[in-house]
């Protein structure tokens, strides 16, 4: 295993020795130290490594993320693996506003709670978070699933598009155009599947879905009350 | 005569409050319920560089021989942190204009005339196209509030990244490309259902603020290794705070983008009423940079109705580094081309009025989705008609440098031009022709 000390060591030399790997993979095991709250941490990998980050991490660690597979060990700032394409990103702690913001693909475990805006214009990955989402979660959202083990915040889903939304606790409000679905077999296959690669331990019987209406999808003058 | 003409010797009075096209929105407004969306920018009259003038050299001034001494147009963008800056052969580059709004072949077009005459091309919102790679030599990369079709391979095959804030058809607005241009294709790209109205998000999705957006582009250059320009797009409107913000964030390169800059599709209330001209915000940009010691060191590009040589001279004049053009791009191009007016006016329009670029109906086959009609665009004539306009443009230019006696277009400088209007020598900080008058900064 390479440990980088990032008290030592730049955010850029880190991430360089990072982006390295993808032209020649010498160590797939990574272990960032001295981590004190700094931002773009381990952002835009493009190689199958395992990068262990120990501490907090400021905005946007794992951005970009492609095939690694990233930890935090400890809470995450704003726009936690935001675009990300493949790969994973757990983090052990909370994560800010914005968390898995449009990412395309690969799954993102928050064991904690996450913020406001999570899941926000998600364009095809999967999110679990094992605590509550703050406001506006999925807003915009296109494609992919999130996975609310806890509670969701005001305005859930807003103008969604086709992004699966379960969850387990309470909603304080469905945004505009998000209604309640009915949970089908397959639905429950889904969420089944998602959880076990997120390694929570959840009743899939538990979770109510959500998705779009679609009633927004083209313009109609009598939805202008909606916006 | 004209009807209009008719009418006033009749003894008729149009008013001026409620004209006619006044009188026009209000019956369409009651006959739909729906407002207005068009394509094209602002059509109202705005003061513009054609308010300006250049005071060529005479017996106090030393001018350049036309055609024999030479006056540099060659340009670098992106030298304050990018490890490989942009070096364009002409200071006329290609806006942003998205493959979805545009056909391929439009954006195939643009690519080669680009790369023809040496200058750079800009994706839009729905992401690259490997056509558009492929034929443009030099291609800046949007980052846009939707982050449609946005990945880090793309980033990385960039030549530089823009930063879109704003429009200048539509400052705190979003993109919108309505359901019967999303196509199979333009729906992959940009992870939609096929047929929807894609109404694109006015703010992006994992910041909120100027400080946020210094690490934003921290996060891009970390991903890009530090080796690209960074450029923030702006639509013009508090254009000094905005851009010493920009500078502050990290910018390498700001763009500013004027009321008269052109798009795909946003309400006319929107086009008409939001912004400032693009004369106005120049010297607000430039008195930015320069109150912060970064006037050429962060590189100005402006748009927002650039039209020939003389508008791309008087940006510079007026301190810009480069300018971007779009709707006259198109042009070049044949949009709106009179060739096509029997089919123009079959869908309620006409040669030369066309904006409707939203229904994907464009009979020149540029602002389409339509297979058949998106073939009337050769792209690699509509390419050298581009190329050959870009010339012009600059050539143009060089004639009024070297009429000021300037080596290189950006030598131009306030100092050489004068305005003919009370209106455009306050907004452009030039000297009313005749007399040492700018208005606001005292006699």
């Amino acid at each position: 295993m390479k440990v980088i000390d990032i008290e030592k060591a730049s955010v850029r030399e880190l991430n360089q020795a990072l982006h390295d790997q993808h032209v020649e993979c010498t160590e797939r095991e990574w272990e960032v130290t001295g981590v004190k709250g700094d931002h773009n941490l381990a952002v835009g990998l493009d190689e199958a490594i395992s990068v262990h980050i120990k501490g907090h991490a400021g905005y946007y660690c794992a951005g970009m993320n492609k095939k690694a597979n990233i930890v935090v060990h400890g809470n995450a700032g704003q726009g936690v693996a935001e675009n990300m394409m493949s790969g994973s990103v757990r983090v052990v702690g909370d994560a800010s506003q914005s968390a898995g913001a449009t990412a395309h693909g690969g799954l993102l475990v928050i064991e904690g709670n996450a913020g406001a805006r999570c899941g926000i214009s998600l364009k095809g990955a999967d999110i679990v978070v094992k605590g509550n989402v703050g406001h506006m979660s999925c807003f915009m959202a296109q494609a992919g699933t999130l996975v609310v083990c806890g509670d969701a915040g005001d305005a859930l889903g807003d103008s969604l598009y086709e992004t699966h939304i379960y969850v387990k606790g309470s909603v304080k409000s469905l945004g505009a155009d998000c209604v309640e679905k009915e949970m089908r077999a397959e639905h429950v296959q889904e969420l089944t599947d998602l959880l076990n690669r997120a390694g929570v331990d959840e009743d899939p019987a538990a979770f109510k879905r959500y998705g779009s209406a679609r009633n927004l999808y083209n313009f109609k003058v009598d939805n202008a009350s909606a916006y | 005569m004209s009807e209009k003409d008719l009418n006033v010797n009749a003894g008729l009075r149009e008013s001026s409050t409620f004209d006619l096209h006044s009188m026009q929105e209000i019956r369409r407004a009651a006959d739909t319920g729906i407002y207005d969306i068009r394509g094209f920018g602002a059509k109202r009259k705005v003061p513009h560089f054609d308010d300006l003038l250049f005071l060529g050299a005479s017996m106090s001034r030393y001018p350049l021989e036309g055609y024999r001494e030479a006056c540099n147009t060659k340009v670098t963008l992106g030298t304050r942190f990018a490890k490989k800056p942009i070096e364009l052969d002409i200071p006329v580059t290609i806006a942003g204009m998205s493959f979805g709004a545009l056909s391929a072949n439009a954006k195939e077009a643009l690519g080669r005339g680009a790369s023809e005459v040496g200058t750079s091309t800009t994706t839009g919102d729905g992401g690259m196209t490997p056509e558009e790679r492929g034929q443009s030599k030099k291609l800046v990369y949007q980052y846009l509030p939707s982050r449609y079709g946005m990945n880090p391979d793309d980033l990385r095959k960039a030549d530089a990244i823009e930063v879109v804030l704003g429009q200048g058809a539509k400052p705190g607005g979003g993109g919108m490309l309505l359901g019967q241009k999303i196509t199979d294709r333009v729906a992959q790209m940009r992870t939609l259902p096929k047929g929807v109205d894609q109404r694109s998000a006015c703010r992006h999705p994992d910041w909120t603020g100027p400080d946020d957006l210094a690490i934003k582009i921290q996060e891009l250059r970390e991903i890009t290794d530090w080796q690209v320009p960074i450029y923030i797009k702006v639509g013009a409107t508090r254009t000094y705070y905005d851009v010493k913000l920009a500078v502050k964030a990290g910018a390498d390169v700001i763009v500013v983008d004027g009321m008269q800059g052109g798009t795909a599709a946003t309400q006319e209330v929107f086009i008409e009423h939001v912004g400032i001209p693009t004369m106005a915000a120049i010297p607000q940009a430039v008195q930015a940079l320069q109150e912060m010691g970064m006037h050429r060191k962060v590189q100005l590009i402006v748009s927002g109705g650039i039209r020939n040589g003389a508008d791309v001279a008087k940006c510079m004049a007026l301190g810009a580094d480069a300018v971007a053009i779009g709707t006259a791009a198109l042009i070049a191009l044949g949009c709106n081309h009179p060739k096509w007016d029997e089919e123009f006016r079959k869908i309620g329009s006409a040669a030369g009025y066309y904006d409707d670029y939203h229904e994907g109906k464009d009979p020149a086959g540029i602002s389409t989705q339509d297979p058949e009609l998106s073939k009337r665009l050769d792209p690699v004539a509509g390419g050298h008609r581009l190329a050959n306009y870009l010339r012009v443009l600059t050539m143009e230019a060089q004639t009024l440098a070297r009429a000021c006696g300037k080596n290189d277009l950006r030598n131009l400088e306030p100092e050489d031009l004068v305005a003919l209007t009370v209106e455009s020598a306050a907004m452009a900080r030039v000297p009313l022709a005749g007399t040492a008058w700018i208005p606001g900064q005292g006699y």
